[in-house]
């Protein structure tokens, strides 16, 4: 069974062989030139003038993160909502207690502008 | 997931836990080391939900919902840590960070 | 298929509700209260720990699960609640001395203990998988960012650094051994583990032992147990005083407690195949801490070399998993408690400002300068040591004797040999104190009031268990 496939090993190891044939010819036939002008960044003939990354300030960071924060909670009230209405029968705890997560969150969130985690200057 | 064997799933997932585990030994960059870490954190998700699928349990899909919550927790304060060590550092290697000896 | 969340429920949480909320109330004085009013905040925080304390006693007497098998009440759940609210307590009035000498703020420090000591007393009365891993996290996170908490330092931040990086890693280890014996058991919660591993007890499948292992791993940080212990010396040296005290026995308490309710529950029925790997683990725990512990002179170091070696002792207390595994483990932690608190607070009254004295060559003459606070760590150091009447000589006999109860002969013997080296480091500090010539002339600050009463709490603890154990044990029994 496995023998069908011989013709497809024989394809790859050509395939393989002639691309590593190729690089190895290229590297050893190739001439050439050492200078550090070769390792530096193509800028269209023009010498580059500072560093590609540039470091952003703090805020960004710190308002991705509360973002992520506080998104990532909706995932906990996604399925509280889909049994919602079918608990509600058996009492109001399951308002009550979706009630006191949201107030917990809302308690981080006040301490975050307090602590000013939201001004951008 | 239909028709997919669950053994699939497992290999994949201890396959992305083995890179994210080799990630945090050989890199050196803080920020490289954390990714990975997330990394074996995600594969973990994917045996659990493979599980969950498999057994017809909820609860390995809800424990999923924990992961992903305390992973943003860990993020926030970890990348709050490297940050915090970058400015007084100035570099995030950890090979540079070595004040205490091991 | 409804879930009656009744009042038995609610009780069985009351004293992490009290702390959490007490966390939150307290992180919103930290922001809006008058500036004057912030300096209350770790009192308020003690008064917070006090009303969970109150609220445990509703708890003694409960038997059973609760939050349809989330949460477990059993005796050991009250009794790791006191013990951890204890810690809590006593940390925060070692604080309250602290950072009257530090130029930091400490706004979110009473309410990031209080976090974390709600995730430990999770962990403690832990019935799911998933209840271990909230727990753990909660105290874990809140523990990163307290050991990082003098941020202009370098060793604190690199502290931090070292445990976040190593914490998340070992936590990625422990989830991969949950999600794999979730899987092969097809439930998270710990009772029906056990049944699973009772009845395949003969036969375990492959993968769920891998779990386990996975599972032991990630607590044997959380612990400090050798091979998983490289980040606890720097983690403890670059930690600010309080927290390492903090950090030393509540997290390792919490690891443990955790280790008794997977390991001990589940794994009494396949003894036989565990004792072997834990076996190993506990001599090379012991003899590992006891051995580094010897070259270190600093102080914040040589105690977490020490307890890296109580890790390795109590780890004998699990091997034996017999009848007498709990109660003595259990001991032990509370005897540990007021013997590592007591150390540390003695360590923060002579660091001083800034920890600029935390070498052991500090403590020369302290015995002439300081006659009562030398007094105190030479209790301690005695306890440390096991030395009797003092009460770690009690837990370590309770431990050694349970582990020779199930036949553990040659453990109990290097158990013991590593006591004796264990001596000489804690006398070092003794000899110090007491029989050298004081390094400089400048005089330590006065003992403040909240060191003074954790020492005053620790000594009097190490005693009492010291000459009466009886009392404690029945309670644990």
């Amino acid at each position: 069974m496995l023998l069908q496939y011989i013709p497809i090993l024989v394809l790859s190891v050509i395939a393989l062989g002639f691309a590593a044939a190729v690089l190895i010819l290229t590297h050893v036939i190739s001439p050439k030139v050492k200078d550090p002008v070769k390792l530096t960044v193509y800028e269209s003939g023009l010498p580059p003038q500072m560093e590609a990354r540039l470091r952003y300030p703090i805020r960004f960071f710190v308002v991705a993160m509360m973002f992520i924060l506080f998104d990532v909670e909706v995932i906990f009230i996604y399925p509280w909502a889909v049994v919602y209405q079918q608990f509600l029968a058996y009492g109001s705890f399951i308002f009550w207690e979706m009630l006191l997560f949201i107030a917990v969150l809302f308690a981080g969130y006040l301490y975050l502008y307090k602590r000013g985690a939201f001004k951008w200057e | 997931m239909q028709g997919i064997p669950i053994s699939h799933f497992l290999v994949l997932s201890a396959i992305l836990f083995s890179l994210g585990v080799i990630g945090v030994t050989i890199r050196r960059n803080a920020i490289v080391i954390f990714m990975s870490i997330e990394l074996m954190l995600n594969a973990v998700n994917l045996s659990f939900l493979a599980f969950s699928n498999y057994l017809n349990n909820v609860e390995g899909q809800i424990f999923v919902f924990m992961v992903m919550v305390v992973a943003a927790a860990e993020v926030a304060v970890g990348l709050a840590i490297i940050v915090a060590i970058f400015r007084l550092r100035e570099t995030v290697h950890v090979d540079d960070i070595k004040l205490l000896k091991w | 298929m409804p879930i009656a969340i009744g009042t038995t429920d609610l009780i069985s949480i009351l004293p992490i509700a009290i702390v959490s909320l007490f966390g939150v109330y307290l992180l919103l004085q930290s922001v809006f209260a008058p500036r004057m009013n912030r300096i209350l905040i770790p009192y308020l925080g003690i008064l917070g720990v006090g009303l969970a304390v109150v609220g445990n006693f509703f708890l003694i007497g409960m038997e059973g699960t609760a939050f349809e098998g989330m949460v477990r009440v059993d005796r050991l759940t009250v009794v790791l609640n006191f013990l951890f609210l204890i810690t809590a307590a006593l940390s925060l009035l070692i604080t309250i001395s602290y950072h009257e000498g530090e130029h930091v703020e400490f706004l979110e420090f009473t309410p990031l203990v209080l976090f974390s000591t709600a995730g430990m007393m999770v962990m403690g009365s832990a019935e799911s998988l998933m209840t271990i891993f909230l727990g753990l996290e909660t105290m874990s996170i809140a523990l990163y960012v307290m050991a990082g908490f003098r941020r202009t330092n370098r060793h604190s931040l690199e502290a931090a650094l070292k445990y976040f990086l190593l914490g998340a890693f070992a936590t990625g280890f422990l989830l991969y051994g949950m999600a794999l014996t979730y899987g092969m058991v097809g439930s998270t919660n710990l009772t029906q583990i056990a049944q699973y591993f009772t009845q395949n007890a003969l036969d375990v499948p492959l993968v769920a032992l891998m779990g386990l292992a996975l599972i032991i791993i990630g607590f044997g940080f959380k612990v400090a147990l050798v091979p998983f212990h490289m980040w606890t010396p720097d983690v403890y040296q670059g930690s600010p005083l309080p927290v390492t005290a903090y950090m030393a026995v509540g997290a390792k308490a919490a690891g443990f407690a955790a280790i008794l309710r997977v390991i001990s529950l589940s794994a009494f029925s396949i003894a036989f195949q565990w004792s072997e790997i834990l076996w190993v683990l506990a001599v090379l725990t012991m003899t590992v801490g006891n051995v580094v512990a010897l070259v270190q002179d600093n102080i914040k170091r040589m105690l977490a070399y020490s307890s890296i070696a109580h890790a390795g002792y109590i780890l004998v207390g699990v091997v034996a998993s017999n009848d007498q595994t709990v109660p003595s483990v259990v001991f032990y932690l509370i005897v540990y408690l007021f013997m590592n608190l007591g150390a540390f607070a003695v360590a923060t009254m002579v660091a001083g400002q800034n920890e600029r004295r935390v070498n052991i060559q500090y403590y020369r003459g302290l015995g002439y300068t300081q006659p009562l606070l030398a007094l105190a760590m030479a209790v301690f150091m005695f306890s440390l040591a096991g030395f009797p009447p003092t009460a770690g000589f009690i837990g370590k006999f309770y431990i050694f004797s349970a582990a020779l109860q199930s036949g553990y002969v040659w453990l109990v013997i290097l158990g013991v040999i590593n006591s004796l080296i264990s001596v000489y480091y804690y006398l070092n500090v003794v000899v110090a104190m007491y029989m050298q010539q004081p390094v400089d002339e400048k005089k330590i600050a006065p003992v403040l009031p909240g060191v003074g009463v954790v020492i005053l709490v620790a000594v009097l603890g190490i005693v009492y268990l010291g000459i009466f154990p009886g009392t404690m044990l029945s309670v644990l029994r």
